[in-house]
Order: C-alpha cells, then structure tokens, then sequence
C-alpha cells in the first residue's frame, strides 16, 4: 500500500494544504511519497522532504508543468501510479481539477473531499452541501482521492526524506497556460488562518469592506472572506467566497457579518470552532449556529468592535 | 459548432436535506427537484453562444430515470435545440457518467462540451475532468468566461488564488463556475414551443458502457448539529466572551 500525494505550491513554496493531506495520506498505513511537479520548484521538494513521515520526494520539472494545467499533470502522473495503489491531493482548486482526469486514465472513481479515513477502501465525505456524511468503501485497485484539509491537522516537520528526480512526460500540448490574476494580500490565506471575517450581502459595497472589515482583520491578524453574494455583486474577489462551491474554512475564530446562513454558506464554515454571527435580523438562521450572536447594524457595531479591539490591545 | 450541454436532476438547492433515518440516504420521496444550478449556467452559457451565432446547435443531454425528461425540457425551453435522454434507473457515479458522455459525444462530434463544475447532490466535481481525460482532449474547469477564437477557446477560471486564464484547442471540455452568467428563466411561449423539440432516447446498455458502481454506500449519517449559543448585548460584552470564556482572543 503505497501512497503518492500530490503537493499544492507555487513552485516557490509549499503550500500548508500539503501537510494537512499528508496527515491523511499517512492513515493509509503505508509509506507516503510526496510528487512535487512544476518548474523550478526544487525548493519547494526540499520544503516537503523536512514533513515527518514521508518515505522519498518525487520532483518532476518542466515547463509544461509550471502552472500545473491538468493535462500536463496528468500525463505524468498516470505512469508513476505503476508504482502506487493511492493517489491523493489536497482538495484545492488544482487537486479539483487534476485527479479526476488521472482517475479516469486509470479507469477508477475518485473519493471527493475525504473527511475520514475508516480503512484503505473506505472513507467518510459530506454530500448535499454537508448536510449529510456518507461512509463509502471503494473497489477500485487503486484509490484516487482529495482531502477536505479543514479536517485534518497538518504533519509537523522532523523528516528527512530524500529527493528523487523523475522524468515528466513530454508536452501534450493541448492547453496553454495565457496569464493569471492572483489576489496579492498580505494576510493569512483563507483556508489555514486562524480568524476568518467574512463580509456578506449586507456590507453593501467593497468600499465597506476596506472601510470596515480590513481594520479589524488587521488588529486580529485574521483572513478575510465573504458570501457569494458578496462575490457575485462584487465587492469581494471569487477567491473569497466560502461556502458548498467556495472555499472550505475551519479557523478557531469565525466572524460572519451581514451573512444570512444559507446551507451553501454554512457548508464552508459550520466547522470553525467559535462562530460570531453580527446580523440585524434576529431570525437570521447563522444566529442557529453561531456560539455568540450579536442583532445590530453592521455600520455601527463594525466601528465599535475596532475601537473595542483597540482598547483591549489588539493592533495598534 | 456544435455544442454539448449534459444536465443532471438533484435536488433543488432550496430543500432542507434530510437524513433517512435507517441511515440509507437522503430523503428524496416528495421532494423538489430542479436542474443541477451549475448545469442551468451551462445551459445559458450554450444557448448565448448560439445567439451570438457562434454555435449553430445546442444539445442537451441527461442520465437518469423518466424524470429527467423534465430537466431536459428545461433545458429546451432555455434554447437548447434538441436532448437525449439515457435512461437507467441506477444511481449512475461520476465515471460511468464520464463514460456514457463520451459515447455520446463519439456521435455526436461537439465541437464543445460545457457541464456543470459540481453537482450539489454528490458534490463530486468530477464528471467534466474525466470526460475530458477519456477524450484525451484540453479541459477548463470552473469557468467565470469562455471565449471563442477561431480553432481555440480562451477560459477564465476560477482558482484559490484568483483568476487564471487557459487557452484550449478544439474539441475541448469547460465546466462552469457561478460567476459564468445568470441563466434566464424560461418564458411560457418558450416552455410551450420546447414541448415539440425532439428529446432521443437511449441506454448505457445501447451505449455499450458498464455503469457498475465502484462505490459501495456503507451509512448516511447526519452531521454532528451545531448548538446555537447565546445572544450578547454589545461589543463590549462580545470582545470580553470571546477573551475570557472561548479563549479564541
Ligand atoms: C449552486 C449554489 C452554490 C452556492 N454556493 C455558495 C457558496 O459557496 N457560498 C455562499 O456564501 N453562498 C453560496 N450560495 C448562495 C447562497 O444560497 C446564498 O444566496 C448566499 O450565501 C447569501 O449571501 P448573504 O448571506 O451575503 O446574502 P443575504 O442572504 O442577502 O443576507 C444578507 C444578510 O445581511 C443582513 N444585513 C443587511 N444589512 C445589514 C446591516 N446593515 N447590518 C447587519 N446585517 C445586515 C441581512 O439581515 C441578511 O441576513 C450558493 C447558491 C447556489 C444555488
Ligand atoms: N447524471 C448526469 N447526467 C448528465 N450530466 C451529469 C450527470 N452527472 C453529472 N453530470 C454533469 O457533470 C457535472 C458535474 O457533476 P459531478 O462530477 O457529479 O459533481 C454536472 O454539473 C453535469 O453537467
């Protein structure tokens, strides 16, 4: 039983999605090797090879693979899995985007969002935007799967794994990398930081949530996210939006401000460990999960929580 | 061009889900059902190409049981021009979806295929990368933009960083994301003029695609249900609870 797992980065550095997974990928019982694919990402292997557990790192470069398109990664991955019965991949948008097409080159099914690992075949995952947890036991000779991060604590460093070069498959040259626009941000990223406030509907425009979030994101050290409606109308970035179909997110510290609770919202949240709900309709159902709810006007409960924030310390 | 449009029915996303309570599934006797929204985005993404003229036919196509005559009339009312329906009565996973897809798309030769990124039942996200790697052709997932250029298609996708842009040659596979467009609701004499679009049917057994499951379901369970907590006065009375009594201060 030996598993592969496919490393999130930037070719610049590892993303901490990697080492969540890994906690996963090492209940399969067997060693774990860790394939970092890119281009100039020898950094990034050396990163990896420092988690503990993890048996060798498998470093394919090329220019094709510099911005991870799924059918590059995918040719390359199919001929290393002679020598795996586990693939699996954080369930970020490049995990989402390549295992399936791996899966399907080898003619198995892929477990989306494993929450649990029961067994080597059998898994738990939430279907229905989380509203249920279905238990599943596959029969595929091998295991294709993404790991819901927000489940797993990440694996500590300690390891010293060797680096092993491998040969990418050449170009298959059906797509073509033509630019990105990523959201430059000096704060935590969403997924891994400790405090998240999201802004909803109710914040009204971007401008509020520079206005009114941001300050108090700053005092806290906290990521900031936001509903799809907030998205949808544009105040926010898409790689803010948390929810069913956004991203996952589980910090110690949840801040929902002018977010009503949809089931599509909370399926990306429910899971935080302390939740504040800040909404003037008392009925709003995030008041049914929130741990301290407080019914007022975002417009002057945003200001006094930054200037309450300041008073006991927090910032400058 | 040709483009090819595959519907899946669910539930509709306003229903509350529930649990059986002998741990088989979900609840799904009596209950509402709709396109798949990501579908409906795929849908309206198709037909506005076409209006664009640059597509000359739209196809829907659904698995599924009798029922899901109705998501394909949507889809028909919604200005695809004609469906097929392969029917079965299995819970048919994302592989063997992939699978009848393909024979589909052997016949029918799309010049695109534009599915939804995700299905809010299963909530896989799986179909249109395996379709995609069964061709063998370029895949753009989780599109905000799709554009035509001649023998190639620009895709905006939507990634955890941001926004990335892929150029794909043709045929190509694209999945929708929700910023892609605002489907339309169909109007009656649309709804009326779908009922005489020809719907063709089909079976995975006709198709020549083994559909046996590769997943067995072992329980549904419920999640563990959150506690609604407690209601505060005031910021003050917030900062202190989330300092001195939840420690996440
Ligand atoms: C297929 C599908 C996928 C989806 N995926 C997601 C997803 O991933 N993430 C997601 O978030 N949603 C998702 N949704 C959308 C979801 O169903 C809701 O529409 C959305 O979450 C609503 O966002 P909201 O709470 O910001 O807006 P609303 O529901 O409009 O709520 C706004 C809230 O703000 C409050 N408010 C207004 N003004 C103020 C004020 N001045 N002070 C205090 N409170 C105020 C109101 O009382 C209200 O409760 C999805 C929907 C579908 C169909
Ligand atoms: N039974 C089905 N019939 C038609 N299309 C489907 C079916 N299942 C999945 N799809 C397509 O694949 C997309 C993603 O589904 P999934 O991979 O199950 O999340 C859906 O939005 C549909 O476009």
């Amino acid at each position: 039983m030996a598993v592969l797992l496919l490393a999130e980065h930037d070719n610049e550095a590892l993303a901490p999605a990697t080492a969540k997974a890994l906690t996963a990928a090492r209940e399969f019982g067997g060693d774990v090797d860790i394939l970092v694919a890119g281009e100039g990402c020898k950094g990034v292997a050396d990163e990896a090879a420092k988690l503990e557990g993890v048996g060798k790192v498998l470093l394919a470069e090329a220019p094709q693979l510099a911005n991870r398109l799924a059918e590059e990664m995918a040719a390359t991955i199919v001929p290393l899995m002679a020598n795996y019965t586990v693939l699996l991949a954080p369930a970020t948008t490049t995990g989402k985007n390549v295992l399936p097409r791996v899966a399907a080159l080898l003619d198995v099914g892929q477990i989306s969002d494993i929450i649990e690992v029961k067994s080597p075949d059998t898994f738990v995952r939430p279907i229905y935007a989380g509203n249920a947890l279905e238990t599943v036991q596959t029969s595929d000779k091998t295991v294709v799967g993404t790991v819901r991060t927000t489940a797993f604590a990440a694996t500590g460093e300690g390891g010293s794994a060797t680096v092993e070069t491998v040969t990418p498959a050449g170009a298959v040259a059906l797509s073509t990398f033509a630019g990105s626009d990523i959201t430059v941000s000096e704060r935590p990223e969403l997924t891994s930081a400790g405090i998240v406030i999201s802004g909803g509907r109710g914040m009204a425009s971007g401008e509020n949530f520079t206005k009114l979030i941001e300050p108090i994101a700053d005092r806290l050290g906290a990521a900031i996210g936001a509903s799809r409606a907030a998205v949808d109308s544009g105040y926010m970035p898409n790689d803010y939006q948390v929810g069913q179909t956004g991203k996952v997110v589980a910090p110690d510290l949840y801040i929902a401000v002018g977010i009503s609770g949809a089931i599509q919202h909370l399926a990306g949240m429910k899971d935080s460990k302390v939740i504040v709900a800040i909404n003037k309709d008392a009925d709003a159902p995030i008041f049914q999960v929130a741990d301290y709810g407080l019914v007022g006007d975002l417009f002057t409960v945003l200001p006094e929580l930054d200037t309450e924030l300041k008073k006991a310390g927090y910032g400058a | 061009m040709k483009i090819l449009v595959p519907v899946k029915r669910v539930i509709d996303s306003n229903v509350k889900v529930r649990v059986k309570s002998d741990g088989s599934g979900v609840d799904l006797a009596n209950v509402k059902m709709s396109m798949n929204p990501f579908c409906e985005i795929a849908v309206e993404e198709a037909v506005r190409i076409k209006e664009r003229g640059e597509a000359d036919e739209v196809v829907a196509v659904s698995i599924g049981n009798a029922k899901s005559q109705d998501t394909l009339r949507t889809a028909l009312a919604m200005g695809a021009d004609r469906a097929i329906l392969v029917k079965t009565e299995e819970a048919v996973e994302p592989l063997a979806v992939a699978k009848l897809l393909k024979a589909v798309v052997e016949t029918e030769k799309p010049d695109i295929v534009i599915l939804g990124k995700q299905a809010i039942d299963d909530d896989c996200n799986q179909t249109g990368q395996m379709l995609a790697g069964l061709l063998g052709v370029p895949q753009g997932t989780f599109a905000s933009k799709i554009e035509l250029a001649g023998d190639k298609v620009r895709v905006t996708r939507e990634v955890d960083g941001g926004l990335e842009t892929v150029e794909l040659s043709k045929p190509a596979v694209i999945t929708t994301d929700l910023r892609l467009n605002e489907p339309r609701y169909a109007s009656l004499p649309n709804i009326m003029k779908a009922k005489k679009k020809p719907i063709d049917e089909t079976a995975p057994e006709t198709l020549g695609v083994d559909i046996a499951p590769r997943l067995k379901v072992i329980s549904v369970a419920e999640p563990k249900a959150r506690e609604a907590g407690i209601k505060v006065d005031d910021v003050a009375q917030l900062v202190d609870k989330l300092k001195n009594e939840a420690g996440v201060l």
